[in-house]
């Protein structure tokens, strides 16, 4: 790939807002998702950080057309999915899929494992026309993730939660998607479970050059996959670069603290680590603060961020960089960072 | 009554005294499929200022271990072997009555999921200063006013105001704390701690877990860290005792455990963490899955999934021997591994 042309990303979201209504009391508008702006390549993993409530899953969904947005765009491979419908509609919703987090309740436990796998063909019935061909492609699939063509007969009770997470995977393969929404994928699963699955995701990538959304609140995992990272706060999507970018040089102090306030594995690392430990707790997105969502937990806020939104601004070496903060952290190693503060 | 004296703060006590010992501990399950060993031969130490972390995923035992300690077993299981002695006194000799008056004082018990382990019907008040009421015998004026101090404590603001709220008024983060006052209300010697942060975010999660140190720090309790999570073991616990299938399979200081595995299942956790290997290239993980409670078999438990197993194994389960001057592991392969 040349570096002149910049690749045509193959999803595009830009100023993506959803606002859900509240029945009850006071300011009953929840806003989910606040002019989300992103962009995802083809064969490309975009990791979605946040905490809870933070709007990530709403993302997802909307996404995926399970949510119809009150504002921005949505391009997909240059058309606007929300604009389809009958045959084109359901030919876009074959190229979007889903993987749950809970391997456990997204399973029909009155179906077999190959019937999961094979449901979508009845809806997508030109995608494997044939009995032959369906067969064919069940013993692929399963083979693909590291099942047995024989646990096809099987009901998902009968595997362990690595193993349904693969069958659920294998679903979300059957219909040859170009992106796969991956919602938590692993943070049901036990560790050593869990590095099979991560294993099996990225091998996936390279073969079938299928992108992912991988949504997760661990960073350890989003690191280990992500080729670029999106950070989100109360609906906002607050901090966006590539993975390095944002975790060796996190500009937004959100994503430093988020960085900080994670546990290290690292036992040999003796220095003392001064962390940013914030206060309180994320606000109520019914009622979020003015000016940056941020200020009310951040250590660094002045009068001009309870009155302005932070514009969002490149790095001033790495224009890619973008963080929305008036006062973005100078860009120094993440370790200098955690021994200045206390 | 012994309660008339453990409810004053421990000033004297000291850093580094054996608080809880744990020997030979078994706990037994009866269910359909038989009866099956859930927790095996588990031992360890608790050392006052100090946190012990157990170690393990899920359905190693590591929770039943709590449980059992903490006298708080489901019916079907039993604790059917070995001794608990917390502050010199073992816990299995007393009746149900003289536990609840000795042990409820002195163990305090911190739940994972903060919204099930409170009632929804009370006021945090009311639960907070239940502890007092029972043990103290003060009157509920007096326990509301203990409340408040408590709520303080843990830093829950305004505790005047909020404590007369039900539980389902709080944010996950604030119902932990309460659940933590609840837990270090009459001043324990020991603080069990089951997953404590597991459903909180990972910014609550560490305001939660300085405020544990903080406790620690402060009445010089013994904390026992339950978590599967490595990293959260790497940064809080002094000692750590790793659990496979129902037994130990690895003890000693964090540094030296993680520092240098000498049982292959604590190395393959380890290599298992997405954490120093580059984007994209594939982790090291442990093959298969762990045993079911009803298929362990016999020789070590860590056999099916053993990258060094022989034959040795699959005949002869290896005890916990010492490693060293502070370590265990239950390997008979363990030297080898030391010299990887």
């Amino acid at each position: 790939m040349s570096d002149t042309t910049p690749p045509v990303p193959l999803l595009e979201v830009r100023e993506l807002t959803k606002n859900f209504h509240v029945p009850g009391r006071g300011n009953n508008v929840l806003c989910a998702l606040d002019k989300i702006t992103l962009q995802v390549g083809r064969g490309e993993t975009l990791g979605l950080v946040g905490e809870s409530g933070c709007g990530k899953s709403t993302l997802a969904r909307t996404l995926l057309m399970l949510e119809r947005p009150d504002g921005g765009s949505i391009r997909f491979d240059g058309t606007d999915p929300f604009a389809l419908t009958g045959k084109d509609l359901l030919a876009w919703r074959r190229r979007v899929q889903m993987v749950f987090q809970d391997p456990f309740a997204s399973l029909n436990a009155r179906m077999t494992a190959g019937e999961i796998i094979s449901e979508p063909w009845s809806t997508h019935t030109t995608l494997y026309p044939s009995k032959k061909a369906r067969e064919g492609r069940l013993r692929e699939l399963l083979q693909i993730v590291g099942l047995r063509p024989s646990d096809a007969g099987k009901s998902p009770q009968e595997f362990s939660g690595g193993q349904r997470q693969r069958i659920g995977i294998a679903r979300a393969l059957a219909l040859d998607p170009d992106v796969i929404v991956l919602d938590e994928p692993v943070s049901a699963l036990d560790l050593s479970v869990q590095a099979q699955v991560l294993n099996l995701l990225n091998d996936l990538q390279h073969r079938l050059g299928v992108a992912y959304i991988f949504i997760s609140h661990d960073l350890s995992v989003v690191r280990h996959v992500a080729d670029r990272v999106a950070v989100m706060y109360l609906g906002r999507i607050i901090e966006t670069g590539t993975t390095e970018q944002v975790f060796d040089r996190p500009r937004h102090p959100y994503t430093a603290a988020l960085m900080s306030a994670s546990p290290r594995l690292d036992v040999s690392d003796t220095t003392p680590r001064n962390r940013i430990v914030l206060e309180g707790e994320m606000p109520s997105p019914l009622d979020p603060p003015s000016g940056c969502r941020f200020r009310t937990r951040c250590w660094k806020a002045q009068d001009i961020c309870a009155t302005d939104a932070p514009p969002a601004t490149g790095s001033t070496d790495n224009p890619e960089h973008i963080a929305e903060c008036h006062f973005p952290l100078l860009p120094i190693p993440v370790t200098d960072l955690f021994a200045r503060r206390s | 009554m012994r309660t008339a004296t453990v409810a004053v703060p421990r000033a004297s006590m000291i850093d580094d005294d054996v608080v809880l010992t744990v020997t030979g501990l078994n706990v037994d399950l009866r269910t359909p499929k038989g009866v099956l060993r859930a927790v095996n031969d588990v031992s360890f130490e608790a050392l006052s200022g100090r946190t012990l972390a157990l170690l393990g995923e899920s359905g190693c035992g590591k929770s039943m271990t709590a449980k059992a300690l903490a006298g708080l077993l489901d019916p079907v299981a039993d604790v059917t072997g070995g001794t608990v002695v917390l502050g010199g006194t073992d816990l299995a000799a007393l009746t149900a009555k003289e536990r609840l008056a000795y042990a409820g004082p002195e163990l305090g018990i911190v739940f994972q999921d903060a919204l099930t382990a409170l009632n929804p019907v009370y006021t945090v008040g009311t639960q907070l200063g239940e502890a007092f009421r029972i043990h103290e015998g003060l009157s509920a004026k007096a326990a509301k006013v203990k409340a408040i101090e408590l709520m303080g404590r843990v830093g829950i603001p305004e505790p005047e105001s909020r404590v007369d709220s039900f539980p389902h008024q709080f944010s996950g983060g604030m119902r932990q704390r309460i659940l933590i006052a609840m837990a270090v209300a009459l001043n324990p010697r020991l603080l069990i701690a089951d997953e404590p942060t597991t459903a909180l975010d990972v910014t609550v999660q560490a305001q939660i877990m300085k405020l544990l140190r903080d406790l620690r720090t402060d009445s010089h309790m013994a904390v026992v860290l339950i978590t599967h999570d490595l990293a959260l073991v790497a940064e809080e616990a002094d000692t750590v005792a790793v659990m496979y299938a129902g037994n130990v399979v690895e003890t000693g200081p964090v540094k030296e455990v993680f520092g240098a595995p000498h049982h292959p299942y604590t190395r393959g956790l380890l290599d298992s963490v997405p954490a120093d290997v580059g984007r994209g290239q594939d982790l090291t993980s442990i093959a298969g899955s762990p045993p079911e409670l009803h298929r362990i078999p016999d020789g070590c438990v860590y056999q099916s999934r053993c990258p060094l197993v022989q034959d040795i194994c699959r005949a002869v389960r290896p005890a916990l021997e010492p490693d060293g001057a502070q370590r265990a592991v239950a390997c008979h392969f363990s030297e080898e591994l030391a010299h990887v």
